[in-house]
């Protein structure tokens, strides 16, 4: 039971992060596409400015409580996946730095550097962890031993970058929504309007994962057994529906949070479909790593949840005061304070 | 070069990176938080525009630790998988719960004060900086308490073939923990002091913004000179704890190979660890090292031949760096107590003014030494008598490991130095005119 309630947590807590960071990084990657001067440039910088950091510890916990309740699926998942996984801390790096030193120094070389810098960063780790959580969905070659047989390239399977599409146009239609609700003027209709663009090719993409998710994963069969949880698939759809509904009414927030919903629920709808797994074999359903035999022991599940259910209402609720706090559209003349 | 020695030099490079831009968060958030407060309950404008000025450097820095930072937490699972596998059940929930209880704090406060100058009341804008102050000290001491874990394994028990938690209390509340967490602030407040006191020296010994800088420097002053006296007092305590729970560190820094009572402590020796002894011996201070380590003239300090060769640590890498940390500290109370007294006549000081300007890398290198014979102290163990670091690396391949490394050295040298400009052309330019500061 602790087990599984620490299984659903760790699911939520990548689901969360996938929600809050995903617009960020999806606004990030659309940058050079919906900007069109530095003004442009410094409004969607500013738009989350006081976001972006916040949501990134989500990552953190996210990796932290994967150690902490999970720590031989963290030892496998994380060596497994080396390069992977580097490859998006270096990228989240690079996207990092310029919220800090873009406007340190007036020249425009410089900014240029630093808004490639914040593009790249942006989009790489939109797309890598696609890839991973369809190749987690998939399952990875891991031995008996909890040893990856596969290489980088591995990943690159069709699944695998059918997820990375997916995360790519699920945060930057996140990012145009969040982008739409900051803004005022033209940045604002491009941004609605890239926002009603990419949300058909999401649409697309979201039913052909569906669709080969049946060929590919084992993820069908918890539904299968438990007809109930297509409620999560089913929300995903709902909130995909919100989205394109809201959007055309001009009604942003309201959007944001349908693409919320989408992403949590897409997340979920993997998470739940490996139950009891966290990370299938490939070779052999036997090496793969689950609750049962990666789970810290209950001592420490125990003072965890303590912890959780104390600490991470009171985070939401500061956070979401951050949000209400700054729920301002950024002008030009808010960008003069700064 | 196998995978092993390279995630070693991996972790060596990110770690020691990523700690030249923390004990700044830890200490400069402190010293604005003071100078915002000063500025709430005095009203006098000066010390808004400190905070403002400290601040933009704060956050220059901030952003270089925050990034650094992550890229520590992912590389226990990628890089040393057995460890994290075989003693996750504490190690990982520590750091779950920093990352819950501080890091969100931190993180979310710091926007809000930086994007909050003008929305919130100056009260409550300052107690936004005091709950970034205080959520980053809080995230370093649950990272030490994980250190400490390392370096003195206690509640735990082995089962089902790893370290299982028993008692968490013990693990978070072990004299070990205590003394490095109080060590290692004091230092990072040390170093934060030492960084506000140089660049004011640097500015007033130019001219620069002059009644500015001497305030700054009044503020930074009594901060530092507090821990640096606190330091050495509390570095000592550190003798007798090693004695019991690191004896090979503890003979290792002294470069003590065989085991005696009424111990002598040189000023200088030259290890010769292929031999097991020391080559030069100067400065012979009987019973010091029994004093200092048993609290006794004739106390018994075990010595390095006591132990097999293949569980002692780099003897030069534990002596050397101790020597180095201890004078640095000695000094930085001298140079504390100096400024004290000249506080209010430093623009007729400038030869203290020159000295403190080019005191600022002291600091770091203080607790680059103090982290070097902590972890090499510690070898050959990842968790000390419990499990060795050999037994710990991940079965990845060399090819990417070697890979990662090279990425690391680049991108962690241009982002190094990009801070470094940074950080200097605010410091040189100074505040912000008073008019300015209004907004």
């Amino acid at each position: 039971m602790l087990e599984t309630t620490w299984f659903i947590l760790w699911g939520v807590l990548w689901a969360v992060y996938f929600m809050l960071d995903g617009f960020d990084l999806g606004l990030g990657a659309l940058m050079p596409i919906l900007a069109k001067n530095n003004t442009d440039r410094k409004i969607i910088y500013s738009s989350v400015g006081p976001f972006w950091d916040g949501n990134e510890v989500w990552l953190i916990t996210a990796g932290g409580v994967t150690f902490a309740a999970f720590p031989t699926t963290y030892a496998v998942l994380f060596s497994s996946l080396y390069s992977a996984l580097m490859l998006i801390l270096f990228a989240l790096i690079i996207r990092a730095i310029p919220f800090e030193f873009r406007e340190q120094i007036d020249n425009p070389t410089w900014r240029k550097l630093w808004d490639t810098c914040l593009v790249i960063g942006s989009f790489l780790p939109a797309l890598l962890f696609g890839v991973a959580f369809a190749n987690i969905f998939k399952g990875i070659p891991i031995d008996a031993n909890g040893i990856y047989q596969g290489t980088l390239f591995t990943l690159l399977n069709p699944y695998g970058l059918l997820g990375g599409v997916l995360f790519v146009l699920l945060f930057t239609v996140h990012g145009a929504i969040w982008l739409s609700i900051k803004t005022e003027g033209e940045l604002h209709d491009r941004a609605s309007s890239m926002a009603k663009k990419l949300w058909p090719v999401l649409l697309v993409v979201a039913v052909v994962f569906l669709v080969a998710t049946g060929f590919s994963t084992k993820l069908y069969n918890n539904y299968l057994r438990m007809p109930l949880l297509f409620v999560i698939p089913l929300l995903a759809v709902v909130g995909l529906l919100m989205t394109r509904l809201f959007v055309g009414k001009a009604a942003f927030w309201k959007a944001w949070f349908g693409s919320s919903l989408t992403i949590v629920s897409a997340t979920l709808f993997g998470v739940v479909g490996l139950y009891p797994a966290l990370l299938p074999s490939s070779l052999n359903p036997a090496y793969s790593m689950t609750i049962y035999n990666s789970a810290s022991s209950p001592l420490t599940l125990k003072i965890m949840l303590g912890v959780a259910l104390v600490f991470v209402p009171l985070v939401i609720g500061y956070q979401t005061w951050v949000y209400v706090f700054f729920r301002h559209k950024v002008t030009e003349e808010e960008l003069a304070y700064h | 070069m196998d995978a092993l020695l390279l995630s070693r030099l991996q972790f060596a490079v990110a770690t020691y990176f990523h700690f030249l831009f923390v004990p700044i968060t830890l200490g400069l958030s402190l010293i604005i938080a003071i100078m915002e407060t000063i500025y709430v309950r005095s009203g006098d404008e000066d010390y808004k525009r400190m905070a403002k000025f400290w601040g933009k450097i704060f956050l220059i820095n901030f952003a270089v630790g925050i990034v650094t930072g992550i890229t520590l937490e992912f590389q226990f699972g990628t890089n040393w998988s057995r460890y994290s596998s075989y003693v996750g059940d504490i190690f990982g929930s520590l750091l779950a719960i920093e990352a819950t209880t501080s890091f969100f704090l931190e993180s979310t406060f710091i926007a809000v004060w930086a994007f909050g100058w003008n929305r919130l009341s100056p009260k409550m804008h300052c107690v936004s900086i005091w709950l970034v102050a205080i959520a980053s000290s809080l995230s370093a001491i649950w990272i030490l308490i994980a250190n400490s874990w390392m370096q003195h394994p206690v509640g735990y028990a082995i089962r089902n073939g790893r370290a299982e938690l028993t008692d968490f209390i013990a693990v978070v509340t072990q004299k070990f923990a205590v003394l490095t967490i109080l060590h290692v602030l004091s230092a990072a407040y040390i170093l934060a002091g030492f960084f506000v006191l140089g660049i004011c020296a640097y500015n007033i010994l130019r001219k620069q913004h002059t009644e500015f800088f001497i305030k700054s420097f009044r503020v930074a002053i009594v901060f530092t000179l507090i821990f640096a006296c606190f330091e050495i007092f509390e570095g000592h305590l550190h003798g007798e704890l090693l004695k019991h729970t690191q004896p090979t560190k503890l003979a290792a820094m002294e470069s003590h190979w065989e085991t005696t009572s009424s111990a002598p402590m040189y000023l200088l020796s030259i290890p010769d660890p292929k031999n097991e002894r020391n080559s030069v011996e100067i400065g012979k201070v009987p019973y010091l090292l029994s004093l200092l380590a048993t609290h006794s003239l004739t106390g018994e300090v075990q010595g390095l031949r006591d132990f097999p060769k293949d569980e002692r640590p780099n003897v030069w890498l534990a002596y050397f760096p101790f020597r180095i940390m201890v004078s640095l500290a000695g000094l930085f109370v001298l140079l504390t107590v100096v400024g004290w007294f000249k506080r209010n006549k430093l623009e007729s000081s400038p030869r203290y003014l020159k000295i403190m300007q080019f005191a600022i890398p002291l600091p770091f290198i203080a607790t680059t030494m103090g982290w070097t014979l902590t972890e090499t102290g510690r070898q050959p163990w990842i968790v000390y008598g419990l499990m060795k670091t050999s037994e710990s690396v991940s079965p990845i391949a060399v090819s990417q490991v070697a890979t990662t490394l090279v990425g690391f050295i680049v991108l962690y040298s241009l982002l190094g130095l990009t801070a470094f400009y940074l950080i200097a052309k605010v410091a040189r330019k100074g505040p912000e005119p008073i008019a300015d500061s209004s907004k």
